[in-house]
């Protein structure tokens, strides 16, 4: 298969989802000149709406997602899906299994669904899933969701990526400390109660209203809406989509989306200024690079010193 | 280039619904480093071709042990050469009789484990295939 971005770009963009996934995996692998594919990509981009799915494992994501996606393609949407797992820490594999819960689409060209694995990377979440969003939006998906772990800062990571991040909590897993966990209210543009066939649901549902209340009002005045859904059997979906809508509506209304727009490029900005540049630290002087990084490692340079070092190395 | 790991898709095609030796195989596969896309069950061959492809998988993996192998598998290679994308290693691996092996090679897969495989064998196969063809 090609592997000249550009090629693989005016390909992606007529239509041709080998290339576009072919295009994906040169970004995700960091590599340089897979830049250039995208910049070719860029102008199309801006169209689609990204919307965020996060919470923690095992909360039905997957299944949501699968029957969001359905409910957008009723609505004659093209839909992407990017399904985010993480990497083994020690191995560097990964088993993406989100699949598994979107067997309705897999033989739909309307979905385009991608798995990626973390890799462990500073900011890696965010560049790859960054860009393999705007690579789909510019292939003219209508909408694009992006699947995360509520573990960790994965989530809060997602929000500066996505204009409608959906939160979704389950019954059953300590009320208190799901619903208030530092940073997830203020990134929750929905929250979706999934599971709600199982005892407890109205109990999530009061704790976040509860919580809500309790916050500082927000700057954008949109009150997040928490909506219950049993994602298996498909019930509340609709009105999970009719409110990621409304808060589309509200975005454009109230300049909310030139605010999230800014956000995303300025995080994007950091996240490739910080791997491209410890990148070059690296790479522009190898051998003293390699003396410094030993050095470090047995303990006669702190790392603090050895960064200094290293970025005093002339090339 | 420090980033690039051999993507596999595994999927189990028909009504075959045995998941011990893929869940197996999956393991085994992201313990060696690669990146296993796990499908499930009840696929179609349009299904894993489309996978394949939105997914970039360098490897596709069937796992067969219902005996309706000669049934789909066939009918998969068809489907990923006219989606001009057969040029993706193919591996079956399950309970396959040694004519069905035969066969399936003849059509084009490209190794057939049967049950005794080890599954560190099939992890050194995938890495030698992809270390010489892919990069
Ligand atoms: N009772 C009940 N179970 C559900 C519902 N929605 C999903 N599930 C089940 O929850 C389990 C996990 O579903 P997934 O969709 O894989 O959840 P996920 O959040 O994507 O999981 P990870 O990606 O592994 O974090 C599956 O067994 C689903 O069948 C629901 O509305 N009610
Ligand atoms: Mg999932």
């Amino acid at each position: 298969m090609e592997r000249d971005p550009i090629v693989l770009a005016e390909r992606a963009l007529g239509g041709h989802q080998g290339a576009g996934a072919r295009l994906i995996r040169m970004l995700e692998e960091g590599d340089e000149g897979a830049t250039e594919g995208l910049r070719a990509v860029l102008p199309s981009a801006g169209r689609a709406h990204l919307l965020g799915v996060t919470g923690p494992p095992g909360a039905g994501k997957s299944t949501l997602v699968d029957r969001m996606a359905a409910e957008y393609r009723r609505r004659g949407s093209r839909v992407g899906i990017i399904a985010v797992d993480p990497s083994s820490p020690f191995t560097g594999g990964a088993v993406l299994g989100d699949r598994v819960r979107m067997h309705d689409h897999a033989a739909d060209p309307g979905v385009f669904i991608r798995s990626m694995a973390t890799r462990g990377q500073l900011g890696g979440l965010a560049r790859a899933t960054f860009e393999a969003t705007t690579v789909l939006d510019a292939m003219g998906y209508d909408v694009v969701l992006i699947e995360t772990v509520g573990v960790g800062q994965d989530e809060v990571d997602v929000a500066d990526l996505a204009h409608t991040t959906v939160v979704v909590s389950i019954p059953g897993m300590g009320d208190d400390v799901q619903a208030i966990k530092a940073g997830i209210l203020e990134i929750a543009d929905l929250f979706v109660v999934n599971k709600a066939d199982l005892p407890g649901a109205d109990r999530v549902a009061k704790h976040i209203g509860a919580a809500l209340h309790m916050r500082a009002a927000p700057i954008d005045a949109w009150q997040p809406p928490i909506l219950m859904t049993e994602a298996e059997r498909a019930g509340g979906i609709v009105d999970v989509i009719d409110g990621i809508d409304a808060h589309r509506a509200h975005l454009r209304s109230s300049g909310g989306l030139d605010r999230k727009v800014i956000r995303r490029r300025e995080r994007v900005f950091h996240d490739v200024l910080r791997e491209r540049a410890a990148a070059r630290a690296l790479a522009c002087a190898p051998r003293q690079g390699a003396e410094i990084l030993s050095a470090m490692r047995s303990g006669e340079l702190d790392p603090y010193t050895a960064v200094e070092a290293l970025l005093g190395v002339e090339a | 280039m420090a980033n690039r790991k051999i993507r596999v898709l595994l999927a189990k095609l028909g009504l075959d619904s045995h998941t011990v030796g893929i869940t197996v195989i999956a393991g085994a596969l992201r313990d060696a480093g690669m990146e296993v896309i796990y499908t499930g069950l009840r696929q179609t061959p349009d299904m894993v071709v489309q996978a394949a492809v939105q997914e970039d998988a360098d490897v596709i993996g069937i796992s067969s042990l219902s005996g309706a192998q000669m049934q789909h598998i066939p009918k998969l290679l068809d489907r990923l050469r006219s989606a001009e994308a057969d040029d993706k290693l193919v591996v079956v691996g399950g309970v396959i009789p040694d004519e069905d092996a035969a066969e399936l090679k003849a059509a084009g897969v490209d190794e057939v484990f049967t049950m005794g495989a080890r599954t560190e064998d099939i992890a050194t196969f995938i890495r030698t295939w992809w270390e010489a063809e892919r990069r």
